[in-house]
């Protein structure tokens, strides 16, 4: 069982019921359980909204859209039906969170997944799971199936007249399909390859019709956002970006897990405080602050708050919230390498900027870290790496050549040692003391 | 469309097809799951379950062997009792996942998407399976095992084999 690491900075809100049994509907009932949704339902569509605006919710995927915002986009009126898609196709490496919430607190993705529908007029809710988490899923269909014999699903719900269906789904394996428009290709039995927008989700979703999709935790954080009311939750985080948010540290620290801290902690205190430091009494050299996709941050850059707004001045992004700290004995060439290896792997294949991209890139990359490579090539890795910025149909380009390029800035050094047949200096002393021994 | 009448799934999977079809706006959204759940029961993806999910979705044979092909998990191609899945990516790189997969190879004496001759166990590296912060990390079929050691995986897969009978 994946479970929740303590601190005593840990703000325990979308974990709140994490440990207690809260898979039980009537556990989840004790603990505040659809209370929220009893309240939505009460305050109707556009104080639905309002609320969310006021908590300053920003999604928790990756990009960090205000979800208030997002909702307000799907228009009152459609000839279509309108839908809510949960992503849980959890997918971005160093990002372990969401298959805690499944775990822990299934009930909170139902309910925020109903009154996100609420708010939209929208009267069905999928929620998609990676297919690697196959018992989240034996989770989910059950706690789909209580909520239905209790009647917050179905026909009428809490007899406000309002219909509400939801049904669990699962992936087979595909990292794009965390894409919005991938992941509803995905769900309409396609294969996952994004769609061109505009029209956006939130006018031309599933099915054609209008769709909200979120994050499995942003829609897991509205009924706490119900709960303790808008406003009390925005003041638990920084300007612009409130609340807490469910942190994954990994890599190499003393303490890696699953962390809930507000938003804007700071991310050295998060790794040698929270995190106990790194194992030992080596030095830090380097940490990627939300997820494989997000550029990699030097030892003196990590005196800053993780906000959306203060980890993107620092040059990053807060992305999916999985911090992965790298000690000195890391070869950036070979990280790099294998975050590629990753991108190309899963690149879709649809865009030629992207399948063709990271397709040299992992070339280059391999040949380089080998020790084959030539002064050139450090500066046409980034030139590749640019030349895919912004010219892919989805981000999986942009998710790729951003960490790439910060690899090569920041350690270019690194780059060159590895050049005109020296290779990787970090495996030769390994080899070499395999030889000794 | 009409119920199968004859299927090559047990009773109690064909009951579930028959009630995933008609539980989304198209049929056709029920493809991935019933892909998923058919390799399950069968092993992997052989053409009689492709004609098969094809027929109850409604749409051609090659339409299915389209989306399966994209999907990392779907194969057609029988794997082993306990597919052993490595993950390499980087927060396992970062805390022995490389060392672990070589330790595997060694030890089952297959290389990447290899089967043991006496059909046991086949080994995959496979990319992030989100239990990053608790790497090294592997799953065995959809069993999770974390902060693995090559030690405690020698002891984890002496287990399965127990289970397996050989």
């Amino acid at each position: 069982m994946a479970y929740l690491t303590t601190h005593p900075d840990v703000v325990p809100l979308v974990s709140y019921r994490f440990g207690k049994g809260a898979t039980s509907i009537d556990k989840y009932l004790e603990l505040d359980g659809y209370k929220s949704l009893q309240k939505a339902i009460a305050m109707g569509p556009d104080a639905i909204i309002a609320e969310m605006k006021a908590s300053g919710l920003r999604g928790r995927g990756g990009a960090g859209f205000p979800t208030g915002l997002k909702w307000s986009f799907v228009p009152k009126q459609s000839a279509k039906p309108k839908y809510v898609l949960v992503n849980g196709d959890e997918s971005e490496p160093a990002t372990c969170k969401d298959r805690l919430i499944f775990e822990h607190d299934p009930h909170s993705v139902i309910e925020g997944t109903i009154i996100a529908g609420l708010s939209v007029g929208a009267k069905m809710g999928f929620i998609y799971l990676r297919g690697e988490y196959r018992y989240l899923l034996k989770i989910m269909e059950k706690a789909i199936d209580d909520a239905y014999a209790k009647g917050f699903l179905g026909k009428n719900i809490f007899g406000s007249g309002i219909d509400f269906d939801a049904i669990s789904h699962t992936g087979a394996g595909a990292y794009e399909v965390g894409e919005e428009s991938a992941l509803m290709e995905s769900l309409e039995g396609k294969r996952g390859i994004p769609r061109i927008r505009p029209p956006f989700p939130a006018v031309v979703g599933l099915y054609g019709g209008p769709t909200i999709i979120n994050n499995a935790e942003t829609l897991a954080t509205v009924p706490h956002i119900f709960r303790i009311g808008g406003a009390e939750y925005a003041k638990l985080g920084t300007e612009r970006n409130g609340g807490t948010r469910l942190f994954c540290l990994s890599g190499h620290v003393e303490k890696p897990g699953v962390y809930e801290l507000p938003m804007g902690y700071n991310l050295k205190k998060m790794i040698y405080d929270v995190g106990g430091g790194i194992p030992g009494g080596r030095q830090l050299k380097a940490v990627v602050p939300g997820g494989s996709s997000t550029p990699v941050l030097l030892p003196e850059e990590i005196d800053i708050g993780m906000d959306f707004d203060q980890v993107g001045k620092a040059g990053s992004m807060l992305g999916s919230g999985g911090v992965v700290v790298l000690d000195e004995t890391v070869c950036m060439v070979e990280f790099a390498l294998r975050t590629m290896k990753f991108y190309q792997h899963e690149s879709c294949g649809w865009c030629i900027p992207c399948r063709e991209g990271t397709d040299w890139l992992k070339k280059s990359l391999t040949r380089l870290h080998a020790g084959g490579g030539v002064d050139k090539d450090i500066d046409n890795i980034k030139y590749l790496a640019e030349n895919m910025l912004g010219r892919t149909f989805c981000p999986l380009g942009d998710a790729a050549a951003m960490p790439t390029i910060a690899f090569v800035q920041k350690f270019r050094k690194e780059f060159e040692d590895h050049l005109d047949g020296k290779g990787c200096p970090y495996h030769h002393s390994l080899e070499h003391e395999a030889v000794l021994a | 469309m009409a119920t199968e009448t004859t299927t090559i799934f047990s009773p109690e999977l064909a009951a579930r097809f028959d009630k995933l079809v008609t539980q989304y706006p198209v049929r056709r959204s029920a493809l991935i799951p019933m892909l998923l759940y058919a390799q399950d029961e069968v092993g992997y993806l052989s053409p009689a379950v492709i004609a098969e999910v094809a027929a109850r979705v409604g749409i051609q044979e090659n339409d299915v062997q389209s989306v399966l092909s994209y999907y990392s998990l779907l194969r057609t191609k029988p794997a082993g009792k306990f597919n052993v899945q490595v993950c390499t990516n980087i927060c396992c790189m970062l805390r022995g996942g490389n060392e672990l997969f070589e330790h595997c190879k060694k030890r089952l004496g297959v290389g990447n998407k290899g089967v043991t001759t006496d059909g046991v166990f086949s080994l995959e590296e496979v990319e992030c399976i989100g239990a990053c912060s608790w790497a090294p990390a592997i799953q065995v079929n959809y069993d999770f095992h974390e902060n693995l050691t090559p030690e405690s995986m020698d002891s984890l897969l002496d287990d399965y084999r127990a289970k397996a009978g050989k």
